[in-house]
């Protein structure tokens, strides 16, 4: 192989995209070896197993990725915004919108979910950490090797290029002969390993490690979110690891699963896909619809209404989600029966999610509301959901789908339902327990100003969509002539477009300006909350809880607060800790390169780097680590330093 | 003494689980397909079976109730996975 096909080469954005890489680059080692970082950076987070800090690594990896994917996006509307746009090529173009979609579903959305839920379930629970640190960070260092092995892919080989959906045939070697979709297969492998080993980790965490007198029916909305998201996640993912297999398979060794001779089936791939697909989009906003009942509630100032049909309807909606995968391919040749059947079970989901919008509405009403940042993404998140489930009910209908299957309606829907759904979720979740995790509460007004730039340019974006499908605009399409008449929404399109952008620049400037001047809270219960996470004081000390709090009903920590009665009566005693460990993340770099070798079928390297994954999972499998004590003086040093009072 | 150190479960769990994979294999001879997919059904769903009680203690632990929930949603999916695609594709494919 010559240089110039390892390299991308030929386009001024790409080699602009790869001068910034290697100068930010440089930045981060000259700073770190400058400031003499490298032993903080070791001790504090790469070797760390604390549910807090790996939350924080996933949601600065979520940012990041959300930036990189915003620039996908941009690019996109750009070429789009005018006819006969010469900015981007074909080929080009359909890389960023394939890697558009990878990132923001698998490495922005899911990774920022992942954050907040390792932040917050343990503590929401009353456990010092979840079920299996060790394992907790395995699954991030995976995660994070993914991400990387599939970002490098724009510089290095070429990026997948047919879509996030990676339809075969034309994912197969024989039409998209690039490195592009071998990086596809393997990065989504390796951080679907991650996803997995978190939804084994959770589950464990919710069902063993509850505060004594946590009933599961007891439980925070979140953590019931979680709980259900996590057992979807173990059901639709092994799926997608098998797809993902046989994809391998396909495109490095020759098999024939999903080419179109030798008894190969194309269309399996879409089914597969979906079969995991469908799930998945539950997986990314079920957490989201926890968080939203957890800040309604909070700033409604009431308890959540209608607290059992919520967890029914979640339950019901997780079994839903796995009876109504072929909606994505009513065009594909099955018959009317099959369409029938799928419509009308797509049709079914709405009941569920109606239930917990009107719960929602139900909480609020006579609520004494308050209209803080994170509540004002929870009231905006609701009427605008709504518009992407109705529009889903609408594409549901499998007869009408025939019009606008594929087309840029369909795009207005899915980021109808995912922005609110799980942007509006994460960044209302962010700002909510961002004072739980740092100690200061981001700035109001920076974060109204982000909110209302995202809220209304979002659909400055977005809406045009709808009527640009419904007048027969085809998604993926990268140029269209002047007479189609689709220049004017587009155009309208890209303005909405760079409001998103700096709506989003504010929402990061926030947290910069937050950090040097937002007065710090000594409280640790800055939002005069109702859950076992506002107990504890804000920055979170390494175990959490001093003592073990006794829960005595739903939002135990609102009661002890009205009726004046401590959590718990019991002695601060000493308490035990796992120990820091720099396998997960070795095993992680282990992992990246294996994934990169085999994306060019470099076989030595490949078997090498697999060897050297094997090796550390053996020394990991023998390793006895018993942790370690925090001696009770310690911790009440710690309590007293932090609440300022005396324990 | 010896008896309860021997540990007669997992020994036996290893051999039957040897034996059905061995007996899985008879598929391979010259006979119709609906007794192959006989064999297969039943030997998997025994394997199945010595795989979750035999090695993974389900039913051991007082709370057995949430395993088997467990494996009766994993049946849900997997049954719906299967049987959802030849719906799809065999039965329902229009012609």
């Amino acid at each position: 192989m010559k240089w110039d096909e390892f390299f991308v080469t030929g386009d001024p954005l790409i080699y602009g995209a790869m001068v910034s890489i290697v100068l930010v680059s440089l930045a981060i080692l000259f700073g770190l070896t400058y400031y003499k970082k490298w032993g903080y950076l070791w001790r504090e987070w790469l070797t760390t197993v604390d549910h807090k800090k790996i939350g924080v690594m996933y949601i600065i990896c979520a940012l990041l990725m959300l930036f990189r994917g915003g620039v996908d996006a941009l690019l996109m509307r750009a070429q789009t915004a005018a006819p006969e746009m010469k900015f981007l090529d074909a080929q080009h173009y359909n890389e960023i919108f394939t890697t558009h979609g990878v990132i923001m579903i698998l490495f922005m959305a899911m990774p920022f979910i992942f954050g907040l839920m390792n932040v917050i379930v343990p503590l929401q629970i009353g456990a010092r950490d979840v079920a299996f640190p060790k394992l907790n960070a395995i699954s991030f260092w995976l995660f994070f090797a993914g991400a990387m092995l599939f970002n490098i892919s724009f510089i290095i080989g070429g990026s997948p290029d047919a879509g996030w959906s990676a339809y075969f045939p034309l994912a197969s070697i024989e039409f998209s002969p690039t490195v592009g979709n071998n990086y596809y297969s393997l990065s989504l492998q390796i951080s679907g390993i991650g996803t997995l080993l978190t939804g084994v980790n959770f589950i464990v965490t919710i069902l063993k490690m509850r505060a004594p007198g946590m009933t599961l029916m007891r439980m925070p909305m979140f953590t019931w979110s979680v709980l259900i998201t996590c057992l979807i996640i173990i059901f639709a993912f092994p799926v997608l690891t098998i797809a993902l297999l046989l994809m391998m398979f396909d495109r490095l060794f020759g098999s024939q699963f999903f080419t179109m001779a030798n008894g190969g089936m194309d269309m399996l791939w879409a089914n597969l896909f979906w079969v995991w697909g469908h799930p998945e989009v539950y997986i990314v906003i079920l957490p989201a619809f926890g968080i939203f009942s957890e800040i309604i509630s909070t700033f409604a100032r009431k308890n959540l209404y209608g607290y059992t049909s919520m967890v029914m309807s979640m339950v019901v909606i997780s079994a839903l989600s796995f009876l109504v995968w072929a909606h994505h391919f009513y065009t594909m040749g099955q018959g009317a029966m099959v369409n029938g059947f799928f419509s009308i079970t797509t049709m079914a989901i709405a009941v569920p999610t109606g239930v917990k919008i009107f719960n929602w509405l139900f909480t609020l009403h006579k609520g004494r509301i308050s209209f803080t940042t994170p509540m004002l993404y929870s009231l905006a998140f609701i009427p605008i959901f709504t518009i992407g489930g109705v529009t889903g009910v609408m594409l549901a209908m499998a007869s009408a789908d025939y019009q606008y299957h594929n087309t840029m309606f369909l795009v207005a829907h899915f980021h109808y339902v995912l922005i609110p759904g799980a942007v509006f979720a994460v960044i209302a979740g962010f700002h909510y327990w961002f004072p739980k995790v740092f100690g200061f509460r981001l700035n109001e007004r920076l974060g109204k100003m982000a909110f209302w730039f995202i809220a209304i340019s979002f659909n400055v974006t977005f809406f045009p969509m709808f009527f640009l499908g419904l007048q027969g605009m085809t998604r993926r399409t990268y140029t269209y002539s002047e007479e189609t008449g689709f220049g004017p929404l587009n155009l309208l399109s890209m303005i909405g477009a760079i409001g998103l952008a700096i709506g989003f620049i504010l929402l990061v400037y926030n947290i910069y300006w937050s950090t040097r001047y937002q007065p710090r809270d000594k409280t640790g219960d800055p939002w005069d909350a109702r859950a076992l996470e506002w107990s504890t004081p804000s920055p979170v000390p390494v175990y959490n809880f001093a003592v073990t709090p006794k829960v005595k009903g739903r939002d135990a920590f609102w009661f002890a607060k009205k009726n004046n009665e401590p959590l718990s009566d019991e002695k601060i005693t000493k308490i035990h800790m796992p120990s820091n460990t720099g396998k997960p993340f070795v095993l992680g770099v282990a992992f990246f390169f294996l994934g990169f070798f085999l994306v060019f079928s470099w076989w030595t390297p490949s078997i090498i780097a697999g060897i050297a994954v094997l090796i550390i999972l053996a020394t990991m499998s023998f390793e006895r680590d018993h942790g370690y004590y925090i001696p009770a003086e310690e911790i009440v040093q710690t309590e007293q330093k932090l609440r300022g009072d005396t324990v | 003494m010896l008896k309860q150190l021997f540990p007669i479960k997992h020994v036996a769990g290893y051999i039957s689980s040897l034996v059905l994979s061995a007996v899985a294999l008879v598929v391979l001879l010259d006979m119709p397909f609906a007794s192959k997919m006989a064999i297969l059904v039943v030997t998997a769903v025994l394997q199945a079976s010595v795989q979750l009680v035999l090695f993974m203690h389900a039913g051991e632990s007082e709370d057995k109730k949430s395993v088997y929930i467990n494996i009766a949603y994993a049946l849900f999916v997997g049954l719906v996975t299967i049987f959802g695609t030849l719906f799809i594709f065999v039965w329902g494919w229009y012609s």
